[in-house]
């Protein structure tokens, strides 16, 4: 896999708040067009690692480059550029709640390119309609949503401008197993078509065996283990273990 | 018809103009194809924009095809192929009847207001009520816990700002009075504005804006996160824990603090009156024992309990009505301390008719 670039390239990472120490050097590279899974046990420091990347949460040590730009060295022209090629989906969703589903869309869209209303509504009713919601949803606001809405919307938010890198902060937590196993499967489409490169958070043990390419484990602040499905099943890491071998995750094999 | 080149996100203001010139060849040939084979990259701006030009191409008669796509890029074209029309944006359309129809909407609203601000009063007098039959469902902390934010607080602020009106009422006093050579009667005005209309006015208003604002957007935003309905599911009821501690504190506060700004302006004024006005101190005091009666201070102090109640009122009915979004916590948070302030002048009108027809 040495051909692939790295699209995201996280070097020697801390991470802190106050005396805890969250992130203890951790280096991660995703690879450009793959799917990789991040999972570890709550409180581990998953959506700490996916914030600082983003630049949302200040790390202590490190070097963190995205699209090859390290991203405590660029000027923020350079910085608007790189954030217009990633999307990101919250784990709460963060829909602007004073804004319809259309704003919403529309909102980065709006931002970055000069385009007229009607293709505007058209690539609403597109993203909508690719997140498998119905286009009436459009003129409701976020909280007249349900919780899967609420995520669907999200996701056709961080679409919204055909960005080369989601992060996906656990996308199928809190929709039924028939929606994320769509929302996989749209990942994954996703992925094929646009060549997407997507960081996924997740618990979800079906995401990682139908959606992703890798899965990256954190634990104590580093990262345990990196690899294929295979190499975590065949791990001896007692974490590993009882995650990918314990009694759910035979359910979801069988 | 050919496609070629770079079909993204980032040319889609020119794509956009490309295809509708394009579009005009409609009915102008039987079969079109529109050939992809030359499309360097392909995202869903520019599938949907070939998706557009291929609907709008065909007819009844004749549907136009895309030929030449590459097997990277057809799952999306699929995708986008089964996107419906686009739903229509509803404008607000400005109108006559629209006009009208907002304000009939502000006046059932204001009806609304009173309605809601009554029933909150109602709720509220029950749920102490039911507190006085069961003292044991008082919550002491949480009071204890509301009157140190609103009352122990606010008493720099409330002592700056009233100590800081004292000075300025003593200044234009002396600097007006002094023509006459009635610069003593300084004493008198001080006395009886600050003791009977100032000091609690003032405090009352301080209040609104500092306590009933936070008041609101606690309980709102509790609102928006659904605190308020799992107390609820839990059989608590959120008028007696959240509202009635805070009523009862802000209750509790007003009259100290009332006391407390009218202290500090009779303070700063009899200061001012000493060193711009030349008034020594001992006979400020004298002339204030003469110009003032209990009756003022008692005056003062009786409308401080109802302003409060009114503030604390206002704000927990403006903090319950919030709806899921930014916006309207912003908006109730406004109209918590508009509403708080104009009920607080308001209610100071009524008892200064009430106070002259008993003669106090």
């Amino acid at each position: 896999m040495a051909e692939q670039e790295a699209i995201i390239r996280v070097r020697d990472v801390t991470v802190q708040f106050g005396k805890t120490r969250v992130l203890d050097a951790l280096s991660l590279d995703v690879k450009r067009g793959e799917i990789l899974g991040f999972v570890g046990p709550s409180g581990a420091g998953k959506s700490v690692l996916t914030r600082t990347i983003i630049g949302l949460v200040p790390k202590v040590a490190g070097r963190i480059e995205v699209f090859g730009i390290d991203l405590d060295a660029a000027n923020s022209a350079q910085r608007r550029a790189v954030e217009r090629r990633w999307g990101v989906l919250f784990q709460q969703g963060a829909l602007f709640s004073s804004l319809t589903v259309r704003q919403n869309i529309q909102f980065p869209v709006r931002e970055y390119l000069r385009i007229s209303q009607r293709l505007l509504d058209e690539i609403v009713a597109a993203k909508l309609a690719m997140v498998g919601l119905k286009p009436e949803v459009a003129d409701r606001y976020p909280s007249e949503l349900s919780g899967g809405m609420i995520k669907r919307v999200a996701l056709a938010r961080a679409l919204a401008l055909d960005p080369e890198l989601v992060f996906l902060d656990e996308p199928t937590s809190g929709l039924d197993p028939i929606g994320a196993g769509d929302f996989d499967e749209l990942v994954r489409t996703l992925q094929r078509t646009l060549g997407l490169t997507v960081f996924m958070v997740t618990h979800d043990l079906d995401s990682l065996y139908t959606a992703c390419d890798r899965v990256a484990v954190l634990g104590n602040g580093k990262i345990i283990a990196a690899g294929s499905i295979a190499d975590m099943k065949a791990s001896q890491h007692p974490w590993l273990q009882q995650y990918f071998n314990g009694k759910r995750a035979r359910a979801v094999v069988a | 018809m050919c496609a070629a080149g770079d079909w993204t996100a980032r040319f889609a203001p020119a794509l956009e103009r490309i295809v509708s010139d394009a579009e005009k060849l409609r009915g102008s040939r039987p079969h079109i194809f529109i050939d992809v084979s030359q499309v360097a990259s392909l995202d869903t701006f520019g599938a949907w924009l070939i998706e557009r030009l291929r609907r709008s191409l065909s007819d009844a008669s004749a549907e136009a095809k895309i030929a030449g796509l590459s097997a990277n890029y057809s799952s999306l074209v699929d995708e986008v192929s089964r996107v419906g029309a686009a739903p229509k944006a509803d404008n607000d359309t400005l109108s006559i009847t629209a006009m009208l129809e907002q304000i009939g909407r502000v006046v059932v609203g204001i009806g609304g207001t009173v309605v809601s601000l009554v029933d909150m009063l109602g709720a509220v007098l029950a749920a102490s009520g039911k507190v006085l039959i069961r003292p044991r469902s008082f919550r002491l902390t949480s009071t204890v816990h509301h009157l140190e934010q609103v009352c122990w607080r606010a008493v720099p602020i409330v002592v700056l700002i009233t100590f800081l009106i004292g000075c300025i009422i003593s200044q234009q006093g002396i600097f007006h009075f002094r023509r006459f050579g009635a610069d003593i009667f300084v004493v008198d005005m001080l006395g009886v504005l600050v003791l009977r209309e100032i000091g609690v006015l003032l405090v009352a208003i301080m209040v609104a804006g500092r306590s009933g604002s936070a008041y609101t957007a606690e309980l709102g935003s509790m609102k928006m996160r659904e605190e308020i309905d799992a107390l609820r599911t839990m059989g608590f009821d959120p008028i007696e824990v959240l509202v009635l501690p805070r009523m009862l504190a802000l209750v509790l506060a007003l009259p100290i603090l009332a006391f407390l700004g009218a202290m500090a302006a009779l303070y700063g004024g009899g200061l001012v009156a000493w060193l711009y006005g030349g008034v020594d101190p001992e006979a400020f005091l004298l002339r204030l024992r003469d110009a003032i009666s209990i009756d003022h201070f008692i005056v003062g102090l009786v409308k401080a309990p109802v302003m409060a109640a009114v503030i604390g009122i206002v704000a927990c009915v403006e903090g319950l009505a919030v709806q899921g979004s930014a916006e309207s916590l912003g908006q109730h948070t406004t109209s918590s301390v508009v509403k708080g302030i104009f009920f607080v002048i308001v209610m100071d009108g009524v008892f200064a008719i009430f106070f002259a027809s008993i003669g106090m």
